[in-house]
């Protein structure tokens, strides 16, 4: 132990003595690292609530029974069953409006609740007298009591003019639900002795047979292993984890080539380690070792800078999913155990694997050296070639992938095997255009400046794979996140057609506003619309319902449209569909598709298939008339108006001081549009987010190679020195190979960046969201990135060359005096 | 780790505890043979020919004995050197140091019969350039669990590396290097001193006072010592001068 | 008399945690310390009347249907049940209809081996028809557990009667039969509990004659021996400062019955109650200053020490015995706990009869 001790002392010198490359290697790891931990620790919060949503009360985490044919059944069912020693709990669901916002009521037995309900939030023993007894309870997400505007303790009222019971805050809720005792969620929902569902507890003993106690009325579902919103919100992680992994494997190159370096330069010391005595084995196991440590010091700090970044993203990532998928993740991080020991482990493993071939060799390593090292053309040929073909064989998966994948894990998979395949073929490609330059050389100086460039490639390669890969995601999600936003603002032109969009608080009130603006000179036209939801093929679908109006035959953007569309639209036996529902069900224009309706089944030609960014259900489009007759329970609470501009402000005030209707029931198409614009910012926002950390860590993958480069260069640089070359000039030389280098890589990321837009336009966002965009690119886009990856390799080269611009004459002639 | 390298017999152990307790291991009996060899033999091939490169060496060294090794270049002296201290296997032949018989070792063996018995200097003054001077004396005998405070300060004192103790290898000259490689080697107390050239970068004054500081300390020590040379001025002043010729010591 | 058992029963235990356990802890075992206002107030000199009296008295607070049982099994094995069924009024007024009801159920059921003890308990609100007591014809019900008249039910022995229950690993299904009526305990069914008037209405029927089946584990025996029940409602039955007691309801060979407590005082002191049953089914109470309780030996159980065994005395009867649990380990760990199982006893009588701990 001792010894070991001591020889880790001796190697832990090194550090001490070359405390740049230290940090270099901190760094790399710290950033594998972060990035990783971060986006690990947004998707976890993310999955929670997820969790915690499906788990409410006996969501989808919890086997239940349901009537196969209706919404609700008697609870005299409940009681047979209890009965015949069916541990069942009954469960009545059902919307309520409270000040105009539609909320999910879930009305619960307490008693009965199983107790091994997911991980629900449970009530302790003493609130449940004030949660049964009157006036009883309502349980709230705090965040859905601030979205109410409520008070805790106030007992607001529900459209029909019943009082909830006194809201309650039991904060672990998931929000946007109402819990209350089943018997209020009865009398509320006006379902005397009705409930949803029951949930099944532990059984006590052997219950009969379902079908003995209450024949076919009820049927058992079994809990889901993923919820729907886990479904939904699957690519949203894939995209965010692909992002962390991209940044992780960044960061690897930066550890890998410190390592590299740091065990080249401590082989000498490894000898005199083994020729003192100390057995390879040891040696060895002490490497490892301090690598571990090294990996755990550099773990910690990173997983606490991973806090600090998942903590910055996560209200763009929580705005993000309400807005795209209208998950609800709480803004507040919270943190298992499981995070920070994947974070260490992480860490851990990918110090290893980064420093795996270091660690070969240095087992392989016989303790007499063999003094010549190979000459470093014939090493960097081969090199090249086996990284050449590696290149080709990883394109070869990618274009497999794209011609037989089908899943976004397939899309994802393009995209990485073309990252990693152009990664693996840049040091061929810059080292080809190098020895062109090398052949059409003209003076000596200039030979030189070729041909050391072309050395130096094997040195500097992973710092410029990193930047290659960086720049490309760069250019890629810059051109997918432009296209889209370009799309989707003209797409938004067009469906906010109308000038004031009003929603009522219920039918009523709904009526009562037509008639008021019917009255008035200032309002052109009231365009009624409504919506609803239906099942087809067991997912829930929405129904919009479009008025008849020019305004909408002109300005409503359609992809795809059938001849004399909106006629056929009105009679109500045809429909548009958007192009996700239309991707989801495989329907085409002309084909005919059913929709359940109360009334029976509801045939409709779709004559038209329109985009609907941002929406995560399927959507159909019919005459609203139609709707209404189809789906009688339709709220009627949705108008635009026609409204002269000069008019608009006028009438909203008229309008809120009226029917006393607030921000988010009125509201002129600018706000909305500038409300919709900025939920697709904060969208894109983590993207971007994600995207400049991974361009930053680039970056000091970039700088940390010239750095450690920069000293085993002096043998190199010295005899130029020698024959007269100033230190300036020669400094001004390296930062011209090194720019140059950058450059060339900018320009081969350019490329690869664009066929990642495609990827990402073409494959991933279809999968993902099931639109696609029209593919545009963005040349001074791409200009200004060229020139940030410029600036960066500027900067990540400066600080070498001003050192060895300012270098002591007497470090380059020691090259000569103690040259090893 | 290594303690179990199986050259420790009882005996041995108890010869080196009273060894220990005596500082100084000038009471060794002065005719122990500290290295014999016989017969041994080397192969290496270059460009598919096999080299003969030794072929049937015998030697024998006794404790407290100052040898000098000269012989042409490729005559295979470093090559018998890395053999006698473990850093190469032979072909045939046995190499017994003291008590112990170094071809049948491990890899393992070898490596701690390094550390515990054998000092090595070589041409490179093979010192660890992160160390201080202070620290590159000590850590072989830090690592062979040898530390003896006493030892060290009488080696600081003897080789005149006093006021270096807190430099780094890079801030001293040549000579001053070779001291301390000196130094490092025989911090450990070994049987047997293998010095490789250690003079071959150093200008001759220096390599002089080198050697005379080498050949004291062999003295004092009361280890056996062998040096391979170029210098047979150098040869001259030790006890005894082999030749290496054609793989055989002449 | 001094029934006061109504003390003992653990009622206390889920039906408290459901309804009171706001205010509980604070004043006696499981809140059963409540004030009793708005709830109907027990008197002396009620005339009992059957069956109206075996349905639920909602007016009171607090009500329970208690069977113990000691069995043996065909090999001479002996063993013992509990079946019990609580009911408690969030709170006081008329009743309210379907959720809106205010009473909540509550059952244990347990069996006790020498060498296991299985439990288990479950919950209900009223109003629905999840749970619920009927008099005539008499059906007390929880789930599947149940404690059911016949046709040919005698008002007046509370017999003969069904009872049933399941738990995860063990099910049991008895019939009782009784031929002398139901006895009142305390004075003519008031059974008073403290100084300051708190009291119960208590009747119970000590002779039932049980057979029946018992399984555990899948693997079912026979059983046959003797029951006990007790019914008690009140609407404040302990002293706030009451912290808990030591019940004992005893089954003498000669055919005699015998309950007998003690209620502990927060200043350390007790108070012992008794009442002589006997085998034709007059009782008689005995003076607190004539009953000698000593614990003699505790167990560990659930990491509390419990007296599981004791040492009677009645000198005024030449009453002297030992008792010791079958199981020792016989605690109910049940929403609010205690320890309760068969004990058997010996000395100047001989018999078996059931141990109640609680405010352990």
């Amino acid at each position: 132990m001792r010894r070991a001790l001591w020889i880790l002392a001796v190697l832990l010198s090194h550090w001490r003595r070359h405390k740049m490359q230290f940090a270099t290697l901190l760094i790399g790891l710290i950033a594998a690292t972060a990035l990783w931990s971060g986006v690990q620790a947004i998707n976890q919060q993310a999955r929670n609530a997820y969790d915690r949503a499906a788990a409410t009360f006996g969501g989808a985490r919890t086997a239940m029974l349901v009537a196969p044919k209706a919404a609700t059944f008697s609870q005299e069912l409940f009681v047979k069953l209890r009965r015949a020693g069916w541990p069942v709990s009954p469960v009545l669901e059902g919307r309520v409006q409270i000040n105009g916002r539609s909320v999910r009521l879930l009305g619960i037995e307490p008693v009965t609740l199983p107790a091994d309900v997911g991980n629900a939030p449970r009530l302790g023993a003493s609130d449940l007298s004030s949660f049964v007894a009157p006036p009883g309870q309502t349980l709230v997400a705090r965040e859905t009591l601030a979205d109410l505007h409520e008070a805790e303790g106030a007992a607001p009222a529900i459209s029909d003019g019943a009082k909830l019971p006194p809201l309650r805050v039991l904060p672990q809720l998931v929000p946007d639900v109402l819990v209350v005792d089943i018997g209020v969620a009865q009398r509320l929902l006006n379902k005397p002795d009705q409930v949803s569902r029951l949930l099944i507890g532990e059984a006590k003993g052997k219950p009969a047979p379902l079908a003995s106690v209450v024949g076919e009325q009820l049927q058992r579902v079994e809990p889901d292993a993923e919820t729907e919103l886990e479904h939904l919100t699957d690519s949203f992680h894939l995209n965010l984890t692909a992002f962390g992994l991209l940044s992780f494997f960044v960061g690897l190159f930066i550890v890998n080539s410190a390592v590299g370096l740091a065990f080249e330069q401590r082989l000498p010391m490894l000898r005199t380690l083994r020729a003192c005595g100390a057995s390879a084995r040891l040696v060895n196991t002490v490497l490892v070792i301090e690598l571990v440590a090294l990996a755990l010091i550099a773990g910690l700090i990173g997983l606490a800078c991973g806090y600090f970044i998942a903590a910055a993203l996560l209200p763009d990532v929580a705005a993000s999913l309400r807005g795209l998928y209208g998950a609800q993740i709480p803004g507040q991080l919270g943190l298992r155990g499981e995070w920070w020991l994947a974070g260490i482990g992480i860490s851990v493993a990918g110090a290893l694997v980064a420093a795996a071939t270091s660690l070969i060799k240095a087992v392989r390593m016989p303790v007499l050296a063999t003094a010549q090292p190979r000459a470093w053309q014939q090493r960097q040929r081969r090199w090249l070639i086996l990284q050449s073909c590696a290149a080709c064989a990883v394109f070869a998966v990618a274009s497999l992938l794209l011609h037989y994948g089908q899943s976004l894990i397939a899309g994802f998979g393009v995209l990485a095997a073309l990252m990693l395949g152009a990664a693996l073929i840049l040091p061929a490609f810059l080292d080809i255009i190098l020895l062109a330059g090398q052949r059409v050389a003209r003076g000596p100086l200039a030979l030189w400046f070729w041909a050391d460039s072309r050395q130096q490639l094997s040195g500097l390669s992973l710092a410029l794979m990193a930047l290659l890969l960086a720049l490309a995601v760069n250019v890629g999600v810059s051109t997918m996140v432009e296209t889209f936003s370009r799309t989707f603002i003209g797409w938004l032109d067009g469906r906010l057609a109308a000038d004031v969009y009003i929603s009522a608080s219920d039918n009523a009130q709904g009526v009562a506003i037509r008639s008021w603006l019917k009255e008035r000179s200032d309002v052109q036209a009231i365009l009624s619309g409504g919506r609803t939801e239906a099942q087809i093929q067991g997912q829930p679908v929405e129904l919009l319902g479009l008025p008849d109006h020019a305004l909408y035959r002109e300005r409503w953007p359609l992809l795809q449209v059938a001849p004399r569309a909106w006629t056929r639209l009105v009679p109500g036996n045809a429909a548009f569909i958007s192009e996700q529902l239309s991707r989801r069900l495989n329907v085409r224009l002309g084909d005919v598709i059913e929709v359940p309706a109360p009334g029976g089944t509801w045939e409709l030609d779709i004559v038209g298939i329109y985009a609907d960014y941002g929406n995560p259900r399927g959507q159909l489009a019919v005459n609203v008339a139609a709707l209404i007759r189809q789906f009688p329970q339709t709220p009627q609470t949705r108008m635009g108006l026609i409204v002269a501009k000069e008019h608009i402000p006028g009438l909203i005030a008229a309008l809120q001081k009226q029917f006393a209707l607030d921000d988010r029931s009125v509201a002129d198409q600018a706000t909305v549009k500038a409300e919709s614009i900025r939920i697709f910012n904060r969208t894109f926002a983590v993207t971007s987010a994600l995207n400049a950390f991974t361009l930053g860590v680039a970056g000091i993958a970039l700088l940390t190679s010239l750095l450690t480069l920069a000293n085993s260069r002096l043998p190199q640089l010295a005899p130029l020195w020698a024959i007269g070359i100033t230190r300036p000039r020669l400094a001004a030389i390296e930062l011209t190979k090194t720019l140059s280098v950058a450059l060339f890589t900018s320009l081969l990321a350019v490329p690869l960046g664009l066929l990642v837009a495609w990827c990402l336009i073409a494959i991933v966002n279809v999968k993902a969201f099931g639109w696609r965009l029209p593919f545009h690119v963005f040349p001074l886009q791409l200009v200004e990135l060229v020139v940030v990856a410029l600036l960066a390799s500027l900067v990540a080269a400066l600080l070498p060359m001003l050192r060895l611009a300012r270098m002591q004459p007497t470090t380059l002639v020691k090259v000569f005096a103690n040259e090893r | 780790m290594e303690a179990n390298n199986g050259f420790k017999t009882n005996a041995t152990r108890h010869f080196r505890s009273k060894c220990a307790t005596e500082q100084l291991c000038q009471f060794r009996p002065a005719p122990f043979i500290v290295l014999s060899i016989r017969n041994l033999s080397k192969t290496f091939s270059s460009a598919g020919e096999p080299v003969h490169v030794l072929r049937g060496v015998d030697l024998d060294l006794r404790h407290g004995e100052r040898v000098a090794l000269t012989g042409e270049s490729g005559s295979g002296k470093s090559t018998l050197l890395h053999l006698i201290a473990g850093l190469d296997a032979a072909d045939g032949g046995t190499i017994q140091l003291e008590e112990i018989e170094v071809t049948k070792l491990s890899d393992a063996g070898r490596a701690g019969l390094r550390r515990d018995r054998i000092g090595l200097v070589f041409q490179q003054f093979n010192l660890v350039p992160s160390l201080s001077v202070a620290d590159n004396l000590a850590f072989q005998a830090r690592i062979a669990g040898r530390h003896d405070a006493a030892w060290i300060k009488e080696l600081v004192e003897r080789l005149g590396l006093g006021g270096l103790l807190k430099r780094y290898p890079e801030q001293i000259s040549g000579g001053q290097q070779q001291r301390v490689a000196i130094g490092r080697a025989l911090a450990t107390k070994p049987s047997l001193l293998l010095a490789d050239e250690p003079t071959g970068n150093l200008d001759e004054a220096t390599a002089e006072d080198v050697l005379a500081l080498t050949r004291d300390l062999v003295a004092r020590t009361g280890c056996g010592f062998l040096m391979v040379t170029h210098s047979l001025h150098l040869a001259a002043t030790l006890d005894r001068h082999l030749t290496l010729h054609a793989g055989r010591i002449a | 008399m001094s029934a006061d058992r109504i003390s003992r029963r653990a009622f206390a235990a889920g039906i408290a945690a459901l309804a009171l356990a706001r205010r509980a802890g604070a004043q006696g075992y499981a809140g059963l310390g409540e004030t009793a206002d708005g709830f109907a107030k027990v008197t002396p000199g009620k005339a009992f009347t059957f069956p109206a009296d075996h349905g639920p008295h909602p007016e009171f607070r607090i009500e329970w249907w208690y069977l113990t049982a000691n069995l043996v099994d065909g090999s001479g094995a002996a063993c013992g049940l509990q079946w019990t069924l609580f009911r408690q009024a969030a709170q006081p007024g008329p009743q309210g209809e379907g959720w809106a009801n205010q009473q909540v159920w509550m059952a244990h059921a347990a069996v006790t081996r020498a060498d296991t003890h299985r439990f288990n308990e479950t919950f209900s609100r009223g109003g629905v028809g999840q749970a619920g007591v009927t008099a005539k014809p008499f059906d007390a019900w929880i789930d599947n557990w149940e404690m059911k008249g016949l046709e040919r039910t005698d008002d007046r022995t509370l017999a003969p009667l069904t009872l049933k229950a399941s738990g995860t690993d063990f099910s049991y299904a008895l019939t009782l039969e009784a031929d002398r009526p139901v006895v009142l305990q305390g004075n003519g069914g008031y059974s008073r509990k403290s100084e300051r008037g708190q009291a119960s209405y208590y009747y119970s029927q000590p002779f039932y004659r049980a057979r029946g089946n018992l399984t555990i584990d899948a693997k079912s025996v026979d059983v046959t021996g003797q029951a006990w029940m007790d019914r008690e409602w009140s609407s404040q039955p302990l002293d706030a400062d009451q912290t808990g007691w030591d019940w004992l309801s005893l089954h003498l060979a000669s055919g005699d019955k015998l309950m007998l407590y003690r209620l502990r005082q927060k200043d350390g002191k007790d108070y012992p109650f008794g009442n002589w049953i006997s085998a034709t089914g007059e009782t008689q109470m005995i003076a607190g200053g004539d009953i000698q309780m000593t614990p003699k030996a505790t167990a560990d159980v659930a990491g509390r020490k419990l007296p599981v065994e004791w040492q009677i005395a009645i000198p005024s009867r030449s009453f002297s015995i030992a008792c010791k649990p079958l199981n020792p380990k016989a605690w109910m760990g049940t929403g609010f706990s205690y320890w309760e199982g068969p004990i058997s006893f010996a000395g100047s009588h001989d018999g078996v009869g059931y141990l109640e701990l609680t405010g352990y």
